[in-house]
């Protein structure tokens, strides 16, 4: 091989780095290393790693744009990339030096450890991912020759069900009730609270539930609540929707542990590549290779730098405590070790930063923060005494799900005219109108009828309307 | 644990697929109607017009943004400080440290770009879904012209010219071994010479093609009523013709006729550049084409499309003779076309050619009406509508 390392190399490397993966604790599940191309790599970037996954135009147009990138040399491509799934599939890079492998290899322990561990991908049932994306891919597919349904057709749900897939929920460890079970909420919630003065106070007034409304409490997952309550569609669209919400759900764990999850693989990686004692040109060019994926990036943020940073820092806080901690928190009952492990199970990025990311910390970071004026990006903030706890709020606004807008259906009977009434959960942050207005016309194409969307544009309550093809801004007084 | 698998790179492509292929063309195909949809805004590009054809023109897409739900200007973002510290008010410019991209997270950039065509290219998507008119039908039109020779299979008989001493050679060699293997045990000859049998030599055909002519008349009124704006748009309007046309015939001529009172055969440069004064005779122009016609352009061997742009102020006097020559016109012509151009605004409702001319019932007249930079696409449409009616009639 012209690479400079055989399979063996790789294979000898992996054999020593395991036991050290099972001194450190870590517990992945069963690994497959997969030597890859270029080529494979932007193929597997643009399908999720995914051996085999539906077609989609989105999907041409992610891997034209990728590769022009890449062969533009404005970005590079991943070392490697590695799928939740048991076992679990990463593909390394032909091209890469063996150092990057020896690298990468212990990286991709450090994810897969994390994949298995990590509560908030309990639920997308590792075992089965590529059977499942192999089924998802298999039905579509099926749709598109299907004679009475075709291309076209199957493209349009698509559109409109990708525009709304990560409306969904995204806390997993939240139970979804079922409609029983929100039924007895609603009555529950009726009643009066038990009164032990009740024969002195005066009988409260109730108000009877409306319990004929649909849904009874807000609805978060859009293309589920779309694909029970809307009677027009036919099977195979309700099976589209439930594609892509299926897809949409294996992936919302990924992103809402972004920073925590390379944090963890590049400390791992870096601890057992340490422990290892590579020979010295190794060594050398390990370090090169890890100062250049952990620098932090000027003017953006980078997930494996914050999430590297943060995870060195409990390691720290809980070995040598310092005084303030100690006199906070008392003494510690845990070791690093002990803490590092449970966090990485019970934490997403946004309560790990909220709980992990200290003052002193957002400061080593050197955080800031920025708004937009005009065309430019301006700071607005700096991690100074009175505002870091701002920059904490915004950065954990701006990681995992944080980041999509949270919209959920209130009515499914807006004005007795089966409008879809949408209401979006304002924390300060306008839509981009123009997405919006484009993305509501999705809704309305699987809706079946108007739309409605409640929101807040420049402090005043508006609502957003489509209804009879044309899109209309009603703002409050 | 169990036991780690590595899976050795396969380079074999038998086994490797492109699979992304189908879902970048079908990316492409987005890409082009995409444009085709905005064909009229960007026709509308004043820049565009009277450009050379390897020009690459910037088209923005719209029609292939995935969209979503998402924040939008007011949502403050984090950054990492590099070595300096970052105050507040500063700048983050663009392009720092050589990245671009100044979001934080995983926020989706507003997806808004924009793609290189090359005019040529543009030119064909224009014309793609405006179907040709076929061409077929005017067989009398088309002259049959030898184009080459070409080369297509092999002769024993030929001229020593195009002998094929390869495939002679070859010949020879074949002969050879099939005569030792008839006569095993007979050793070989010494010397195998050629036999005339093993010569062989190039056929050549003369490929014959119909060659299609068509030229273009374009007429102008450039009477001092018609400003530089009206030019603009008839001159965006005779562009159009002349591309549409170059991707239908082979060869096509330009004829360029200015006219106010009377009328002279220029140059392009003349026919938009120079102004003239003075007032309007319409029939100048259309006789100076039947002559031009007559003299060069013999509709048997030409297929010939007039079209006449004008403010639609004529000189009353002149509307008869005008009609008489528009008629005769729609005798030679396959099509032709009168294009009013009264900017909005303009003031010059008064006269107007357009409701004279509805007397012309021949159906490969037409008259359209320009009134901005936006209607010339679909004048244009409308114009070359007439064209496929007219052979669907025949």
């Amino acid at each position: 091989m012209a690479t400079g390392y055989t399979i063996e190399d790789l294979e000898r490397w992996n054999d020593r780095i395991l036991p050290l993966v099972e001194r450190f604790g870590l517990d992945p599940f069963p690994q497959e290393f997969e030597v890859c191309d270029h080529e494979d790599m932007l193929s597997y970037m643009v399908y999720s790693g995914m051996p085999s996954h539906y077609p989609h135009w989105s999907y041409g147009k992610n891997f034209e744009k990728l590769k022009t990138l890449y062969e533009y040399g404005v970005s590079g491509l991943p070392y490697e990339m590695v799928i939740n799934s048991n076992p679990s599939i990463a593909y390394l890079m032909r091209d890469n030096s063996l150092a990057l492998q020896v690298l990468t290899i212990a990286h991709v322990y450090g994810h897969n450890d994390f994949f298995k561990n990590n509560f908030t991908f309990r639920s997308t049932r590792a075992q089965y991912t590529a059977e499942t994306f192999k089924s998802h891919a298999n039905r579509v597919r099926h749709y598109v020759e299907d004679p009475s349904i075709g291309l076209e057709k199957v493209e349009a749900v698509l559109d409109a069900a990708h525009a709304l897939s990560l409306q969904c929920r995204r806390n997993f460890a939240i139970k979804k009730l079922t409609a029983d079970e929100e039924l007895k909420m609603k009555m529950a919630e009726s009643e009066p609270p038990i009164d032990p003065f009740s024969s002195i106070h005066r009988r409260r007034e109730t108000a009877a539930p409306d319990l004929n409304k649909v849904p009874l409490y807000p609805d978060e997952d859009l293309l589920i609540f779309i694909r029970d309550h809307n009677r027009q569609l036919s099977e195979w669209e309700k099976d589209l929707l439930t594609i892509v919400h299926e897809e949409a759900r294996y992936f919302v764990p990924q992103i809402e542990t972004k920073i925590m999850n390379e944090g963890w693989a590049s400390f791992w990686h870096k601890r057992i590549l340490e422990t290892l004692e590579l020979p010295q040109e190794l060594h050398l060019e390990f370090i090169v290779r890890h100062t250049q994926v952990l620098r932090p990036s000027p003017g953006s943020l980078n997930p494996y730098h914050v999430g590297m940073k943060i995870w060195e820092d409990i390691e720290k806080r809980w070995d040598h405590p310092s005084a303030t901690d100690l006199e906070e928190f008392g003494p510690r009952k845990k070791n690093s070790q002990e803490k590092m492990f449970e966090v990485r199970e019970v934490e997403r990025d946004a309560s790990f930063l909220r709980r992990y990311l200290t003052e002193e910390l957002i400061r080593e970071l050197n955080l800031f923060e920025y708004k937009s004026r005009g065309n430019d990006q301006v700071v607005s903030r700096v991690a100074d005494k009175e505002n870091w706890r701002e920059i904490k709020e915004t950065l954990i606004q701006n990681v995992g799900t944080a980041t999509i807008p949270v919209i959920k259906v209130e009515d499914s009977d807006y004005a007795n005219s089966r409008t879809l009434l949408l209401k979006h959960h304002h924390d300060g942050r306008d839509l981009q109108l123009e997405y919006a207005e484009k993305t509501l016309r999705y809704v309305s194409q699987l809706w079946g009828r108007d739309v409605a969307m409640d929101t807040v544009l420049d402090g005043r309550n508006t609502q957003l309307v489509f209804s009879d093809g044309k899109f209309a801004l009603k703002k409050a007084a | 644990m169990a036991s780690t698998i590595f899976r050795p790179y396969n380079s074999s492509s038998a086994q490797r697929s492109d699979r992304s292929a189908g879902d970048r063309l079908r990316h492409r195909q987005k890409v082009r109607e995409a444009i085709r949809n905005n064909i009229a805004d960007i026709i509308a590009e004043e820049s565009i017009i009277g450009k050379d054809k390897n020009r690459i023109i910037k088209v923005p897409i719209r029609g292939v943004k995935e969209y979503r739900f998402i924040y939008g200007d007011n949502a403050p973002g984090i950054g990492q400080g590099g070595d300096g510290e970052p105050k507040p008010g500063d700048v983050l410019g663009q392009g720092k440290d050589g990245k671009g991209g100044q979001q934080a997270g995983d926020r989706p950039g507003i997806d808004y770009y924009e793609t290189d065509v090359s005019l040529d290219e543009l030119i064909d998507l224009m014309f793609e879904d405006l179907e040709l008119p076929d061409i077929e039908r005017k067989r009398l039109r088309q002259i049959e012209i030898e184009r080459q020779f070409r080369q297509k299979g092999f002769r024993r008989k030929g001229i020593r010219v195009r002998l094929d001493k390869k495939r002679t050679a070859r010949s020879r060699v074949k002969r050879k071994k099939a005569s030792i293997k008839h006569h095993p045990g007979v050793p070989p000859p010494a010397r195998f010479p050629f036999h005339e049998d093993d010569l062989r030599y190039h056929h050549t055909i003369t490929d014959t093609r119909n060659e299609s002519n068509a030229v273009v008349l374009c007429i102008m009124d450039t009477s001092g009523s018609m400003d530089t704006m009206k030019k603009y748009l008839a001159r965006s309007f005779f562009f159009l013709l002349y591309q549409f046309l170059c991707t239908r015939y082979q060869n096509v001529e330009i004829v360029f006729i200015a006219h106010h009172t009377e009328a002279h055969e220029v140059t392009e440069e003349e026919f938009f550049h120079k102004g003239e004064s003075g007032g309007t005779f319409i029939s100048s122009g259309y006789n100076k084409a039947l002559e031009i016609i007559e003299a060069r352009y013999h509709p048997a061997l030409w297929n010939v499309y007039v079209f006449h742009c004008s403010d639609g102020d004529n000189f009353e006097s002149d509307n008869e003779a005008a009609l008489k020559a528009a008629k005769e016109l729609t005798q030679t012509a396959n099509l032709f076309g009168y294009g009013e151009i009264k900017p909005l605004g303009s003031g010059y409702y008064g006269s107007s050619m357009i409701t004279f001319f509805s007397q012309i019932q021949e159906a490969n007249f037409q008259t359209v009406q320009i009134q901005k930079k936006e209607d010339i696409w679909n004048s244009f449409k409308t114009f070359l509508s007439k064209d496929r009616a007219r052979e669907d009639a025949a």
